[in-house]
């Protein structure tokens, strides 16, 4: 079969929906357009029903023991938004102090700059050179008066997985909240919050080939019953967590997709990390000085991130971007100029932040389009080095890092 | 982003990649931003010491699209210049000639400061020359 071209391996920003997610979705845009407030005729009735069976798949993909710790929102952000502005609003009497890490996504990040503006105290722990946060540090930064732990789950750039299990550990024995923003890990790797001790957790549906538009919070209720204060006051949806009107198309595909994620999960993983390790192989065993950035094992199964010393990542994207889509941590790809932070926070040389290259794998990906990427890839990088006076330099023993560069 | 016609061309087909054995009588060097900013420029010039005019260009680049077009179109720009009218190369032509965003205006400033290095960098070892060449009439 003919390569269609671009190839799309960009999944860690967003997935298509899968065509049976979608089919289930379409009659709840016309025939069954109830409203699932209604309460006194049968639409209204269609429509609650579909969304709380939507509840319930995504439930059980993340192991929560009751449907109705799962409460609807527009997306990861607002998730991350609602539990910890919703958590520090509820517990501020108890405590102002918060812990979270350097890479978290800037849904958290930013709202804990906004809460540090509150008076709240957030305490960022560093990760290490691998992007792996230690849970003792996590202990160590526990005060009397801490309310909330956030630690996600798997990062967006280097798909690090944490040690969630041992964080909710660290959690209960200080008996604080444990929020992880699990974005980039529901549907792709094993998430389970009673195992793990989570009381908060982020997702999202259209990085699970679901629908844009739609994420969830799951709320415990249980041992110990979490109560957040809403963001978005209104008609008191969502059990008053979260006002507005369910989009029950999206609920619906949104629970479709973890329907399908759940039950397809261990050979879906072991294929999506088949064929990353042989990207990997190939960029790794084509051209030298290639990094590779975060944990080698612990990771999404669908990630790949290098950093080619001496190229400069979005050149990379630039070179390949008619037949590949793929994302860079380099200043010029960034909205606010600045390289990765992710990358930065490794410890890496700071040159290597701009020279990384993100790869996301995902369901619809074949060997033939991995092959293709990897030697286009290995092309562009190759190219780029001989217009490279980096490499250049590299190449006649020069130690960059000793010399004096003038910024700009 | 969307990259202009003439960017894509230059990082497509490059002008004067390259660089000039060392030693090479006439040249100069320019070295300049830094690896951490993720933009290094090397812009040589190699001037005809007869004529006075810059006969050959040279660069290499690290740096985004938008950076390897820059330096590859002042290395155009330069060939056939005297020294006096490459020291007029403004980074606002380039920004106007590859159409850059506001975004991408830094690319065009390392390309002239690459310029104005290079340029520096052979008068200085011009002067040196001149200096040993001539017998000094003060001593």
């Amino acid at each position: 079969m003919a390569l269609k071209l671009p190839i799309f391996m960009d999944s860690h920003s967003t997935t298509p929906v899968d065509p049976r997610v979608l089919e289930a979705m379409l009659p709840y845009f016309t025939e069954r357009f109830g409203h699932p407030g209604s309460r006194n005729h049968p639409f209204g009735w269609e429509a609650e029903k579909a969304v709380d069976e939507a509840r319930a798949k995504i439930a059980r993909l993340i192991g929560a023991r009751d449907p109705k710790e799962v409460v609807f929102t527009s997306g990861g952000t607002e998730s991350d938004n609602l539990a910890l502005k919703g958590a520090a609003e509820m517990y501020r009497e108890k405590g102002t102090h918060i812990v979270t890490t350097a890479i978290e996504h800037r849904a958290v990040l930013d709202v804990a700059r906004r809460l540090e503006k509150q008076g709240f105290a957030v305490t960022y722990v560093p990760v290490g050179h691998d992007g792996l946060v230690d849970p003792e540090a996590i202990r160590g930064a526990i005060t009397d008066k801490t309310i909330l732990i956030s630690v996600m789950f798997a990062n967006n750039e280097i798909g690090t997985l944490q040690p969630i299990a041992e964080i909710g550990k660290v959690a209960k024995e200080r008996g604080v909240l444990f929020h992880t923003d699990a974005t980039q890990a529901v549907g792709k790797v094993p998430v389970d919050v009673e195992a793990m001790g989570i009381d908060l957790l982020t997702c999202s549906a259209h990085k699970i080939y679901g629908p844009k538009g739609i994420g969830a919070l799951y709320v415990r209720r249980k041992n110990p019953r979490v109560r957040i204060a809403p963001i978005i006051d209104g008609g008191g949806h969502e059990r008053g967590a979260r006002s507005g009107t369910v989009p029950v198309p999206l609920a619906v595909g949104f629970g479709t997709a973890a329907e399908i994620c759940r039950e397809g999960m261990p050979e879906e993983a072991a294929r999506l990390a088949r064929l990353r390790d042989a990207l990997q192989d190939k960029i790794l065993s084509s051209v030298d000085e290639v990094y590779l950035n975060g944990h080698p094992e612990k990771r999404l199964p669908h990630n790949l991130n290098v950093s080619f010393a001496y190229v400069e990542g979005e050149s990379v994207l630039m070179g390949v971007n008619k037949e590949v889509a793929i994302s860079s941590g380099s200043a010029c790809t960034s909205a606010t100029l600045e390289p990765s932070y992710v990358i930065a926070a490794l410890g890496v040389d700071p040159e290597l932040a701009h020279s990384s290259i993100r790869f996301g794998l995902h369901r619809f990906n074949t060997e033939e389009e991995v092959e293709y990427v990897g030697g286009r890839i290995v092309e562009v990088v190759i190219r780029l080095r001989e217009m490279s006076p980096l490499y250049e330099l590299a190449k006649e023993g020069v130690d960059i890092k000793s010399m004096r560069w003038k910024a700009e | 982003m969307a990259y202009s016609d003439k960017v894509i061309d230059h990082y497509n087909n490059p002008r004067n990649v390259g660089s000039f054995p060392k030693g090479t009588p006439g040249v100069g060097t320019g070295l300049v931003g830094a690896p951490e900013c993720g933009d290094v420029m090397k812009l040589q010039i190699k001037v005809n010491l007869e004529s006075g005019l810059i006969e050959d260009a040279k660069f290499k680049t690290f740096g985004c699209g938008s950076a390897i077009a820059s330096s590859s179109l002042a290395t155009e720009w330069l060939k056939g210049k005297s020294v006096e009218e490459a020291l007029k190369i403004k980074n606002t032509d380039i920004v106007n000639e590859l159409k850059l965003p506001p975004v991408k205006i830094h690319c065009s400033v390392l390309a002239e400061d690459a310029i104005k290095a290079a340029l520096r960098d052979f008068q200085e070892q011009w002067a040196a020359k001149q200096a040993a060449a001539t017998p000094s009439v003060t001593s």
